[in-house]
């Protein structure tokens, strides 16, 4: 994965996506603008840390899980 | 022994049909693909321009030569609303170890993805493997996708011969004014050269073409500054 690392750290630019959330729901347009990754990353990332169960989908939007807070107050 | 030779043909005549080759004006073909960025559909493209390109193989000269080249115009393409996306039929660790070899021996960061497409799925929807040039490895193909992520322009180029940046770099910006202007670009055509506006259609648009201020040398052929 390219957001979440094997042991189950976010990398660099998973860790920039989730602070991003952390405001509320948004669109990866919107994240890619906070965090200044290209837009295809964001939304490969984005799906990602869904996948992980870091972020939930919310039609267009992703929102930042439990598991997701959780996951930045360790970084 | 014959029900064997005929299924034997029957998977030879399916493996030959897999070998596509998609046609200017055609949806890219769809993927989801590993690659050196995480995993990548080609949907995450849609809203941007895409070159799709294939190399023959990690760690040989010309295609090493060609990522600085990519790398060196990246900062342009971005410029112009485009990404990169490579591929090659080796694995993510292989591609990986070369760019990093790349930065290290070279001086060059690569900063866009490479795609690992080690079951040839992506270069057989492409048509990037070329059996009479090899059967192992793609060729240098780049697919020039719009951001409606439709095939817009296609050039093959044989293993042995490096692509042409300025090349590349000239047929988007051609696409793009084309899309933005709705005229046609000449030979040689580069930015700021002026630009064919395209032929009337009617007797009446002939005739009211030739009083409209552009440089014609005949009806059919007009041009004009942007």
């Amino acid at each position: 994965m390219a957001c979440v690392s094997p042991d189950g750290k976010p990398t660099e630019s998973g860790a920039k996506m989730l602070r991003s959330l952390k405001a509320g729901a948004k669109l990866p347009e919107n994240v890619a603008e906070d965090t200044g990754l290209p837009l295809f990353r964001v939304r490969s990332g984005l799906r990602e840390l869904a996948q992980a169960g870091y972020a939930n989908s919310k039609g267009d939007k992703y929102e930042i899980s439990p598991k997701g807070v959780e996951l930045l107050a360790k970084l | 022994m014959m029900e064997q030779c005929m299924e034997w043909m029957k998977g030879a005549q399916s493996a030959k049909s897999d070998i596509r080759l998609p046609k200017i004006g055609d949806p890219a073909p769809t993927f989801e693909a590993e690659t050196t960025q995480g995993k990548i559909k080609l949907e995450d493209y849609k809203g941007s321009w895409l070159v799709l390109f294939s190399h023959p193989a990690d760690f040989t000269p010309v295609c090493t030569t060609e990522f600085m080249a990519f790398a060196d115009i990246y900062k342009e393409l971005q410029k112009r609303g485009v990404e990169l996306l490579g591929l090659s039929i080796d694995s993510v660790q292989s591609h990986i170890a070369w760019i990093r070899n790349i930065q290290e021996k070279m001086g060059v960061k690569v900063p866009f993805p490479i795609i690992a497409d080690l079951n040839k799925e992506i270069a057989m929807k492409y048509g990037m493997i070329h059996e009479g040039q090899s059967k192992t490895a793609t060729v240098r193909c780049v697919f020039i996708i719009d951001p409606n992520q439709v095939v817009r322009a296609m050039i093959y180029y044989p293993l042995t011969t490096g692509r042409n940046m300025a090349e590349i770099l000239r047929l988007i910006d051609a696409l793009q004014t084309t899309d933005k202007n709705g005229v046609a670009t000449p030979a040689n055509w580069k930015p700021g050269d002026k630009v064919i506006v395209p032929p009337p259609n009617t007797m009446e648009m002939a005739e009211e073409r030739l009083k409209q201020g552009y440089e014609c040398k005949d009806w059919y052929f007009c041009m004009k500054k942007l």
